[in-house]
């Protein structure tokens, strides 16, 4: 890419580079910032990234960023960076809908720990993104405000649950981003986008104002276009926090520090069970071609098999809908958000109804799989046997750690897949998550890089950590980013608009 | 593997879900498809393997027991469907 048309478009920079520019005061926090409404403003009709757009509170969290550059003190990495969150971490002041109907009024009375965080570090926060509601679903679609659209192909999904949060840094509408990652939720939609998503260790990131879905395997990321921006926005948000009684107090290393770009003698772990049939040939070669690549940077492959994967999706959606089942019954109408209590006789009737109506399909399903899982007769045969089956997972990967440092797979069996094609089949769409869910059974961290294109869709290679060891993963992506340009590929979004038009006329 | 019409209902009645006729049916099939991919759960062996109660090692947290400042009740009653004063207001119990 010419470097003027770089100079003139800044969202098409990386927050490591936008953040020298700041502090050597060759841009200003409210020009970057300003740079990103417009760019939301040209494109966002498109993409459908974001449910709300904060730009004068933006603007306002720049001039107080241009400031603290003035001065020169308390500066930190992303200081005056223009950030998106997905709309499930809740904003004081700021209305926060999960992608559902029923919290379309809300107005969280505080902030969730990781935007306040971003706040102290004074990073700009452009608005909310879009997500699947309650942030079950894998395409976005689920989402009551209608779906984003992927912006290497408009006619796609961006996947899911944080579509929005992936399309948005696709598509320079954000520097980068956090979603929430419980099943996939952060490298699926990564990988589908071509860009770097981060799901942390269990533990590493507090939760608390994550509006929750499933308690043991949620866990907020960013989303960024290479692994030194993970690096600095993780950095900002990881450590130990008392208002969430499973974060860890586990001191967090310098991550940018990790980044070496050496990986020589590293042991990469390939497990057979992620490469079988059902995988696209595309997917599959471009997964082949990165662990060439990361053999020729002096990583050392070793075979490994985890054994249990095939359970995985199995115990994934007896556990996720079980926790979510317990968790969503705090909505009741009663409290905050949506409730029908006009036509409906007693209290029971409307929470029946306010429930009813207020939850869209797949969240009714997840509730009703997980009531059933967790009914008396049940029990035993689902929600206590995906538990063992849990174990022998975890189990797996403390097998497979002893043998190699990281692990390398497909993040998606496939590539972005049209948008429609699996709304009526929820299983369909529950299988796009089958290599991205066992990390969250075992609670270990992974991410997705983008890994070069199959028929001009991106592909994401999926590389998994032990516990803690996010530095590790991202010092292989960080060294595989410098070896490839994948990353460094645009969508041009004019080309994908005019293909979405055409497919349209066709479809009249 | 395949639930019932009145499962169903059961299910949605201990989920505090109303659902219609149609909506019910539709619940039936796809539940019931699930629980057919599901049921794969049961060809693990799990003999002597205890659940996983949690993914963190075990962990005693203590904190000193002090009083510190919460939201006040206007903040948090801001959100509230119905409220009367600082009390939340719901339908009758028992008529």
């Amino acid at each position: 890419m010419a470097t003027a048309a770089k100079t003139n478009e800044p969202w098409r920079w990386t927050i490591a580079e936008a953040g020298d520019k700041l502090r050597a005061k060759a841009i200003s926090s409210v020009e970057l910032t300003q740079a990103h409404l417009d760019r939301i403003a040209a494109v966002d009709a498109d993409v459908h990234a974001y449910l709300l757009v904060t730009g004068e509170m933006a603007l306002a969290q720049a001039r107080e960023a241009d400031a603290r550059l003035a001065k020169g003190d308390d500066l930190t990495p992303l200081t005056g960076i223009p950030l998106g969150l997905k709309d499930v971490i809740i904003t004081e002041g700021v209305t926060t809908t999960a992608g559902s109907r029923f919290l379309e009024h809300f107005v969280p009375p505080y902030s969730g720990t990781v935007a306040q965080r971003l706040r102290t570090a004074c990073a700009v926060t452009l608005g909310k993104l879009n997500m699947d509601e309650f942030a079950m679903g894998s395409s976005t679609e689920n989402s009551a405000y209608g779906t984003t659209h992927n912006p290497w192909d408009l006619t796609r999904v961006p996947g899911g649950s944080s579509g929005g949060s992936a399309a948005a840094v696709a598509a320079g509408e954000a520097m980068g981003t956090l979603g929430s990652d419980t099943g996939g939720s952060i490298r699926q939609p990564a990988a589908l986008t071509n860009i770097v998503g981060l799901k942390t260790t269990y533990g590493r990131v507090s939760r608390f104002g994550l509006i929750a879905f499933a308690s043991s395997l949620d866990q907020i990321g960013p989303f960024t276009r290479d692994a030194r921006d993970a690096a600095l926005l993780l950095q900002q948000i990881a450590g130990h926090d008392p208002r969430d009684a499973t974060s860890a107090n586990v001191p967090v290393p310098n991550y940018a520090a990790q980044l070496t770009g050496d990986i020589r003698g590293l042991r990469m772990g390939i497990p057979k069970e992620y490469f079988v049939e059902g995988t696209e040939p595309g997917v599959t070669a471009a997964v082949q071609a990165a662990i060439e690549t990361l053999k020729g940077l002096g990583a050392v492959p070793v075979e490994i098999s985890l054994p249990n994967t095939r359970f995985g999706l199995a115990a994934y959606y007896i556990i996720a809908p079980a926790e979510a089942s317990a968790n969503l019954s705090r909505y009741d109408g009663v409290k905050y958000g949506f409730s029908i209590r006009e036509e409906a006789g007693d209290l029971i009737d409307s929470l029946m109804r306010t429930r009813g109506a207020g939850f869209g399909p797949e969240v009714r399903r997840r509730i009703m799989l997980g009531t059933y899982a967790l009914s008396s007769g049940y029990y035993d045969a689902y929600y206590k046997r995906a538990e063992q089956v849990r174990t022998l997972i975890r189990r797996d990967f403390d097998a497979a750690f002893a043998q190699c440092d990281f692990i390398i797979s497909p993040t998606s069996p496939t590539v972005a897949f049209p948008i429609g094609d699996r709304v009526d089949d929820p299983y369909a769409m529950y299988l796009a998550d089958l290599f991205t869910i066992p990390a969250n059974l075992a609670g270990i961290c992974g991410l997705s890089m983008p890994g070069g294109f199959s028929e001009g869709l991106p592909v994401g290679v999926q590389l998994l950590g032990n516990n803690f060891a996010e530095g590790t993963i991202l010092r292989v992506a960080d060294a595989f980013g410098r070896a490839t340009d994948y990353h460094t590929q645009w969508p041009t979004l004019g080309a994908a608009k005019a293909k979405a038009k055409k497919a349209a006329s066709k479809g009249k | 593997m395949s639930i019932s019409r009145e499962e169903v209902q059961h299910i949605a009645l201990l989920a505090r879900l109303r659902l219609t006729d149609e909506e019910a049916e539709r619940m039936r099939a796809q539940l019931s498809a699930i629980l057919g991919h599901i049921a794969v759960l049961q060809e693990a062996d799990v003999s002597d393997v205890p659940p996983s109660v949690s993914i963190l090692p075990p962990i005693e947290t203590f904190r000193a027991d002090e009083a510190a400042p919460s939201l006040p009740p206007d903040k948090l009653l801001a959100n509230a469907p119905e409220r009367e004063e600082d009390y939340l207001r719901v339908k009758a119990v028992l008529e």
